[in-house]
């Protein structure tokens, strides 16, 4: 039995996408089999046993200084595909720093590392689904995919939701980045439509004016079936 | 089945990038999921992770679900009538190391139902992250000489000349260590499910 229908096709990457090249070698070449959602699906990991700490949901407060960049706001709601907000989740985020350099001993671009910024942070949502980080603006950055390639401004984000099926590990982009149609991570989406729900929005209410610009990114996991419409028994 | 017309969709899935060790995998502890009182037969999973041309892949990133030594998940839609080992948690998550290879200390599984009113065999939930992989793939780990496998409801979904690749094999030289190889894609490819 399905109990969480399966998501439409263009709203997925596939897996082989050609133009990011590391799929090539990595991506499986037989198709997924279709499984059934058994009580091992349908539990998963709540991950309450590590106690959120008092700066894991502010990026700008968890060294002695303060990081250099643009200081923001990033906030939203978990919710299923019926809407219905997720409370009680665990949201975990990272990111490079506003040079566009991750604090991580395998990124080697020349840029500068700041030593007030780690760039990961987590948080749970609240009853009603809500979710709010305070970090630094990501700058781009350039990768090795195909010449003179860089990747849009991101955070990355990973989310575990009700149970095993709902995991979701994404990533957040900016408004109107002139690189996007240049990066195949975000292309790999068919759906343009699909792509735009990844693109967070300005928000002037989640701004805080003299202080930080709040950009509003919302978050949907697959839902169950809601309630089974009548007659289809 | 069929969702409400102004149902919304869920996001699509992106790459975690070869820097996920950042916000993913600073606590160590997650390699163990059976502390010192936990029930059960005590075992050791060694998984490794190969790519297309079977090179090891030392940048991914391996989860594993599953329930405690008599069957049980720890989570409220478990609702068979026991609580769960509370020295045993059920959930693991470790990056592969230079040589694609990650090891996680816990216990085997009982068995759990199949939803039909029989049990399904043994088995760990795994899903595999990695740069160039644009979604999460998940599979199934099950352990080898276990009658139970003849009747697992999932595995009989798996042609037979691929089901070899979801059976974790015993070390022969460690007693209680078990491996289990995920190879992305080749001749070997792994099985992995659409759920």
């Amino acid at each position: 039995m399905n109990v969480y229908p399966r998501p439409e096709s263009g709203d997925q990457p596939s897996l082989l996408y050609p133009p990011y090249t590391a799929t090539v070698r990595r991506a499986p070449a037989m198709p997924a089999i279709p499984a059934p959602h058994t009580l091992s699906e349908l539990t998963g990991p709540l991950y309450g046993h590590h106690p959120i700490g008092d700066a894991d949901n502010d990026l700008t407060r968890q060294r002695a200084g303060d990081p250099v960049g643009e200081r923001i706001v990033v906030a939203g709601r978990v919710l299923d595909e019926d809407g219905r907000p997720i409370p009680h989740t665990l949201v975990e985020l990272w990111q490079a720093n506003a040079a566009g350099r991750y604090f991580h001993e395998n990124d080697n671009h020349a840029a500068p590392l700041d030593p007030n910024f780690t760039g990961a942070g987590r948080t749970i949502t609240s009853e009603d689904g809500n979710y709010r980080f305070v970090t630094i603006k990501p700058g781009a950055y350039p990768w090795r995919n195909h010449p003179n390639a860089w990747r849009p401004a991101h955070i990355h984000f990973s989310l575990f939701g009700p149970c095993f099926i709902t995991r979701l590990v994404t990533q957040m982009y900016f408004p109107n980045d002139p690189l996007m149609p240049f990066d195949p991570i975000s292309q790999s989406i068919p759906d343009p439509r699909a792509r735009q729900r990844l693109v967070s929005r300005l928000d002037l209410d989640l701004t805080q004016p003299e202080w930080a610009l709040g950009y509003r990114f919302d978050i949907v996991l697959r839902g169950r079936e809601a309630t089974p419409f009548e007659g289809r028994l | 089945m069929s969702r409400a017309p102004d149902a919304l969709s869920c996001l699509p899935s992106q790459t975690v990038g070869p820097f996920f060790h950042l916000g993913l995998t600073a606590e160590t502890a997650l390699g163990r999921l059976a502390s010192a009182g936990a029930k059960g037969e005590r075992i050791r999973l060694r998984l490794r992770l190969f790519d297309g041309d079977g090179l090891p892949v030392p940048d991914g990133i391996v989860e594993l679900w599953q329930a405690d030594a008599s069957g049980k998940y720890n989570h409220p839609a478990d609702t068979q009538d026991r609580e769960p080992d509370p020295a045993f948690c059920g959930f693991g998550r470790l990056a592969t190391g230079a040589d694609g290879t990650c090891a996680f200390d816990t216990v085997r599984p009982g068995r759990v139902p199949d939803g039909q009113g029989s049990c399904q065999a043994s088995h760990i939930l795994v899903s595999v992250f990695a740069r160039g992989l644009l979604g999460r793939l998940c599979t199934r780990l099950y352990f080898d000489g276990d009658p139970a496998l003849e009747e697992d409801p999932l595995l009989m979904l798996v042609p037979e000349d691929r089901r070899r690749t979801l059976i974790a094999e015993p070390d022969p030289a460690s007693p209680a260590c078990w491996q289990f190889d995920i190879h992305l894609q080749g001749e070997r490819e792994t099985v992995f499910f659409d759920l």
